[in-house]
């Protein structure tokens, strides 16, 4: 085949999400943003809900969500996307909403921003890339850190002494009588991928059958900060996040 | 009659107008002395009538990003706090500046600095009309002094910060929260629609609809030249408020041979002293901004040209009267006379200081 | 007409609701009226006031140096209170605690015994109003079908039983007010 036939829509094996749009991304290679991303324009394409949806963008390296998904967004400070869902949801509660938090406005400066949307059992959904470093300041501790590893902050390696532990936020929220869903992911392979967005899909029906709030956690790599290629950075993962982050479900009611 | 003037705390006029405004949300946190404005809310339970929503948050910080988070949706949206409160809310006025977002913040004062004291004040003129948050911004500042006016400005408020797209502050303390007079409220009006909302805001992110580009609220841009930009189209911004939007009160001002300003509960004070010092014969008269930014200045100004001499009352240790200063560009004397930490003047007290200055 | 007055004693006492009524009656009859209430952590046990300013023009400052009335419901307030008094004006007290009596000559002082009055007929609760009863006697500056509506409007519903009592106490206080 030709190019010319190559892009004949009969020969289209894969195709990205109508809601996905041309801009380049400021993503390093082998970074999970972009997949998660990804599966998010799909299941808003697929409820065709892509009217109705009001994602909150957090900061950190996923700053910039507004810029790749044609949908409505708004740009919170660090750590309060939560509270903007609130009262988003709550103002409109026939819309999806969700958040789109890294670990480190989550699950430190957001902390009580989450807990407390997560205990008022706010209808939203939070999408939280934990990848255990702050990716856009240029790969300083993450709460969720394992110890051990070391980064910007934490040259020598994270320290119990000096740093506490890594921060298993998402068990923390599954004890939340508010939540309905907390799940935790990863996308560094085919089957991955497609399990995480069933479990993505049902977080946001929850939050349009006004369940309560669903958390998935996408145990992710940073293959920049982390100072490894991609394909390290997914061995890495598997080996080191995975028995401390381990995938699966740990609440779903 | 009866049913139409009420009689209630300046605390509760706020929450009322504010449903009656037709107000969207609420979010707030406790804090004495404006504890009263949540517990109205929440008693009068608006969700049931006109559909409000009354939330309290786990922070003022939080507070403050759901209000921007529904001011984003173009709603009219509210939170109420007092001074350590209002410093906890900087961040999201800041943001909000940055995003150009309406949206009504009201601050009880109360004494500072830290932890303070819960008794009144008007300590926070500087944070309120000179920054307050980071970066270049102004808000718009409304200084009301008795309850019926703690009941107009919530509808002023919302009005100017929806025309300029702008935070828009109610710059209240402890004396003009917590006292009761008779108040007349305004009539309820409707929340505004979808619709509505979708024709007179159409950069509310209320979902991508009719095939339009999407909606984003942000205030980053990390191009300095656009950024630049953006600064210069809100000073521009600022300009037209100051232009257009001066609110003040003149009492026994015409014959004046000396002024008080004053600015709140401190004015109301003020009056009292301004009625003494007539009774004496002293040509007294009584300027009160009402809008402490943008502040009076054109008109204090051309004061400086009539009177010998400037009073400057206020519950701090002298904010007001540095741009009470300016707008006089130092022509005539300008004196001050404050009570710190809590401590309210009697009218007798602030005629002393008045007689100083003759 | 304009009467500015202070009412203080123990929070718990019914000081700040005493004065609400006070306002309530005022603005039944369609007077200008402003309650400034001290403020703060203080409940049962600490000191409360309210001054309470009932004109028939507008009112300027709600803070006030001097008045034309004090409501006097314990020694720490008659400390406070007694030399604000405006020369020619009112001082009520409760002698319940008051351990040294005011003093002012240039005053007219009277003396209530509300309190033994209230708990010996049964009724501590009515305390305030039998003080606003006296109060009443000596300045009737509201009538006393404006009073009564003005409870009306000041009590909740679920309260309004208890107008009568209150009534009652009203009454008894005019009865037991004496000049000193």
């Amino acid at each position: 085949m030709n190019t010319l036939e190559i892009i004949k829509p009969e020969n289209l094996v894969y195709g990205k999400p109508r809601l996905m749009n041309d801009n380049p991304m400021h993503y390093c290679p082998g970074c999970s943003h972009g997949v998660i991303h990804k599966l998010i324009a799909e299941v808003i394409e697929e409820m065709g809900m892509e009217e109705q949806t009001i994602g909150i963008a957090p900061v950190g390296c996923a700053v910039f969500a507004y810029n790749y998904l044609d949908i409505d967004w708004q740009e919170a400070a660090h750590g309060r996307a939560p509270a903007l869902a609130t009262a988003v949801k709550r103002l409109n509660p026939d819309k999806m909403v969700f958040t789109y938090q890294g670990d480190g406005d989550l699950a430190a400066i957001g902390t009580a921003e989450t807990i407390h949307a997560c205990n008022r059992g706010e209808n939203i959904v939070i999408v939280f890339v934990n990848n255990a470093i702050y990716g856009m300041t240029g790969g300083q501790m993450a709460p969720t850190t394992l110890l051990g590893m070391s980064t910007a902050t934490c040259p020598h390696g994270r320290n119990v002494e000096l740093n506490g532990y890594p921060l298993k936020i998402s068990d923390l929220l599954a004890q939340l009588d508010g939540t309905c869903l907390v799940t935790r992911q990863a996308v560094h392979t085919a089957a991955a991928v497609k399990k995480a967005k069933k479990m993505l899909r049902k977080a946001f029906e929850n939050s349009m059958s006004h369940k309560g709030t669903s958390i998935v956690e996408f145990v992710s790599t940073c293959a920049s900060g982390w100072k490894m290629s991609p394909d390290q950075s997914n061995k890495w993962m598997v080996e080191n996040m995975f028995p401390k982050y381990p995938l699966g479900d740990l609440k779903d009611i | 009659m009866e049913d139409e003037v009420k009689l209630m705390k300046g605390n509760e006029a706020i929450a009322h107008a504010a449903i009656r405004y037709g107000a969207d949300g609420y979010f707030g946190y406790p804090i004495t002395p404006q504890s009263e404005i949540m517990e109205t809310l929440m008693d009068e339970k608006p969700w049931e009538t006109t559909g409000m929503v009354v939330l309290q948050a786990e922070s003022e910080v939080s507070a403050i990003n759901m209000v921007y988070g529904g001011a984003a949706c173009g709603k009219r949206v509210m939170t109420s706090s007092s001074s350590p409160g209002i410093s906890l809310k900087q961040e999201g006025i800041s943001y909000m500046a940055g995003a150009e977002l309406p949206a009504l913040i009201v601050n009880v004062m109360r004494g500072g600095p830290g932890l303070g004291t819960i008794q009144p004040s008007q300590a926070d003129y500087f944070q309120t009309v000179k920054g307050g948050g980071h970066g270049d911004y102004r808000l718009i500042t409304l200084a009301p002094a008795s309850v019926q006016e703690m009941a107009d400005h919530v509808a002023l408020g919302f009005d100017l910060a929806f025309k300029y797209n702008n935070p828009a502050m109610i710059l209240a303390d402890g004396v003009i929260g917590q006292m009761m007079e008779k108040v007349i409220l305004p009539e309820q009006k409707p929340r505004k629609t979808e619709e509505e909302i979708r024709k007179e805001q159409p950069w509310a992110t209320l979902g991508k609809t009719h095939g339009r580009k999407p909606n984003i609220i942000t205030s980053l841009e990390l191009d300095p030249a656009v950024m630049e930009q953006n600064n210069i189209r809100f000073q521009q911004k600022y300009n037209q408020i100051e232009e257009n939007e001066v609110i003040y009160e003149e009492l026994l001002c015409d014959d004046a041979e000396y002024l008080i300003v004053a600015f709140g509960s401190t004015a109301r004070i003020s009056q009292t002293t301004v009625e003494l010092a007539r009774k004496e014969g002293i040509k007294v008269g009584l300027f009160r901004p009402i809008t402490l930014w943008p502040f009076p200045k054109k008109k204090l100004k051309a004061y400086s040209e009539k009177v010998k001499g400037i009073l400057t009352v206020e519950l701090n240790a002298g904010q007001m009267v540095e741009d009470v200063k300016l707008a006089v560009e130092c022509k005539i004397p300008v004196n001050f006379y404050g009570r710190l930490g809590g401590i309210v003047p009697t009218p007798d007290e602030v005629l002393d200081e008045l007689k100083k200055l003759l | 007409m304009k009467h500015e007055i202070i009412i203080a004693g123990f929070g718990g006492q019914g000081v700040l609701s005493m004065g609400k009524i006070l306002a309530y009656s005022g603005l039944m009859e369609d007077k200008e009226v402003a309650w400034f209430p001290s403020y703060g952590p203080e409940q049962r046990g600490g000191t409360a006031n309210v001054t309470v300013i009932l004109s028939d023009d507008k009112i300027s400052s709600p803070v006030l140096h001097r008045f034309d009335i004090a409501i006097i419901l314990n020694q720490p307030s008659l400390e406070k209170f007694e030399s604000r008094v405006k020369s020619g004006g009112i001082l009520i007290y409760d002698g319940n605690g008051i351990t040294a009596p005011p003093t002012r000559k240039d005053i007219r002082i009277f003396h209530i015994d509300a309190m033994n009055t209230a708990v010996n007929e049964g009724n501590a609760k009515a305390f305030n109003m039998i003080v606003l009863g006296g109060m009443l006697k000596i300045e009737p500056m509201v009538t006393m079908e404006s009073v009564m509506k003005g409870l009306k409007k000041s009590l909740p519903e679920r309260h309004h039983k208890l107008l009568p009592m209150n009534e009652k106490a009203i009454l008894r206080g005019m009865e037991i007010i004496e000049e000193i």
